[in-house]
């Protein structure tokens, strides 16, 4: 038997690994965009303490290896009588890790964007969350595509760090394949092959935004 | 004739910008079906002016009063919330110079976002009175493009058409041509002035002297910060009374 054939006799523990990776990263990129929305109004506040509070958050986390994060929640929190179980440790960090990107991404988008849209929306009797919703986060989300795309794939390859808290995603499922036939080639190319088929979907919907983006003239940053 | 209560008063506004004055104790009235014009040279606050009656600009002292309500702030002076201030907002319809219409929607979608999602209209009836409104403009064969695909005077006619679409009481256009092409001058400007002919009561900030003098009940100039004249086109237009205005007019012989 090849080593080849090993791997793929064992293809149920691939393909439930990449079941839960794809998972992880579908829930952490909504999350992580829902939370990044939400937070992008508050990061321009008129309130310098929630600004200030905010921006504090969105640094810190851009400042920190995404690895440690996830041992600070995983192996850290229970000093103080937090225990979180690993999947839910893993979800939490990857939505608040790329939420400070998400929202960073935004806040930057925003200040490419004319005042004018903002204020005839509320000549138009828009504010708060309406205004955000309905005139201000879709034209955000138009114009920085590619931007976004990018922050897809960081997610993506992120959750490959989870399988050190022992999240049984592609990459566990490639290294116990490789640890228990002693195959230390064919896991790993299967894997790769794997993230990069998640990878060109998001290539894919980051062109079908783009297409969107440039028949209403947005998207030329 | 009864004195008629006007439906729209500026009194005593002030507004300053780095602790420059750029509008100074402006009190105007305007009456319902009026048609005034605020001229100026560049920099005399006119716009600010503009800006300051839906409160886009919050002005640093004065008061404005649409229908009898107070904009801006309560009875008792205080600040109105976002939610109160865009209650009264929607009863004045803006149009811009920049157009501003919303690049992520079609023109139809451009008309019915308000009065849909502001006012509570169903889409079945957003969609009929956006079509009339987008025949009035003469773009309803437009109403799927989206507005990134239309010259300015076409933008400049949806705006007029979203903002219509609010039904306000007033209008206010902060120089509605300025931005647009010599040639594309006279599609909007013929719009307003069949507006004006309805009986819509409108603030035009322009440089058009044409409109003001055709279309205008009165016009109001200004310069740095200040009402310097106003009066009658016809009256203002050939005979001025101050020497700012004379020398300002002398420029559009």
């Amino acid at each position: 038997m090849t080593d080849l054939q090993i791997v793929l006799n064992e293809w149920p523990r691939l393909a439930s690994g990449f079941g839960n990776t794809v998972l992880l990263f579908g829930t952490s990129a909504v999350g992580a965009f829902l939370l990044g929305a939400l937070m992008v109004g508050p990061l321009r506040s008129q309130n310098k303490v929630i600004r200030v509070a905010l921006h504090s958050f969105v640094d810190g986390m851009r400042m920190l290896p995404f690895l440690i994060f996830v041992y600070l929640l995983y192996y850290g929190l229970p000093t103080f009588g937090v225990k979180l179980d690993a999947w839910t440790a893993g979800l939490l960090g990857l939505i608040i890790y790329h939420c400070a990107y998400v929202a960073e991404i935004l806040r930057g988008a925003w200040d490419q964007l004319p005042a004018g849209q903002t204020e005839s929306a509320q000549a138009h009797g828009y504010h708060g969350h309406r205004l955000m919703r309905r005139i201000i986060l879709p034209q955000l989300f138009l114009n920085s595509a590619p931007v976004f795309g990018n922050q897809l794939i960081y997610i993506l390859k992120d959750t490959s760090f989870l399988m050190i808290i022992t999240v049984q995603d592609l990459t566990y499922a490639a290294s116990s394949l490789q640890s228990m036939y002693f195959v230390p080639l064919e896991p790993f190319l299967i894997a790769m092959s794997l993230y990069w088929v998640i990878s060109l979907s998001i290539e894919g919907l980051v062109r079908a935004v783009q297409r969107t983006a440039k028949v209403r003239g947005l998207g030329r940053a | 004739m009864p004195e008629q209560i006007p439906v729209l008063v500026v009194d005593g506004i002030s507004k300053s910008f780095d602790g420059l004055e750029v509008v100074s104790n402006v009190s105007l009235k305007i009456h319902s079906g009026e048609t005034i014009s605020i001229l100026g040279p560049s920099g005399s606050g006119k716009s600010t002016l503009l800006r300051c009656i839906n409160w886009l600009e919050k002005p640093d002292r004065g008061d404005v009063y649409l229908a009898n309500q107070r904009v801006g702030r309560k009875e008792d002076g205080q600040l109105m919330s976002d939610a109160e201030l865009a209650s009264i907002r929607v009863q004045m319809g803006m149009v811009f110079q920049n157009f501003n219409l919303w690049p992520h929607f079609t023109v139809l979608q451009n008309v019915i976002e308000c009065p849909v999602h502001v006012l509570g209209l169903s889409k079945d009836d957003a969609v009929f009175r956006a079509e009339q409104l987008l025949e009035k403009v003469g773009l309803k064969v437009k109403r799927d493009a989206y507005p990134y695909s239309l010259s300015g005077g076409q933008k400049q006619r949806v705006a007029i058409a979203r903002a219509l679409a609010m039904s306000p009481t007033v209008l206010l256009f902060d120089e509605p041509t300025s931005a647009l092409d010599p040639e594309l001058v006279g599609e909007v400007l013929a719009v307003m002035r069949d507006l004006a002919a309805e009986g819509m009561t409108m603030v035009v900030v322009t440089h058009e002297m044409s409109f003001a003098r055709d279309v205008c009940e009165e016009v109001v100039f200004m310069d740095e910060g200040q009402v310097v004249e106003r009066s009658k086109p016809e009256r203002f237009f050939s005979n001025p009374q101050t020497d700012r205005a004379k020398r300002f007019l002398a420029r559009y012989e």
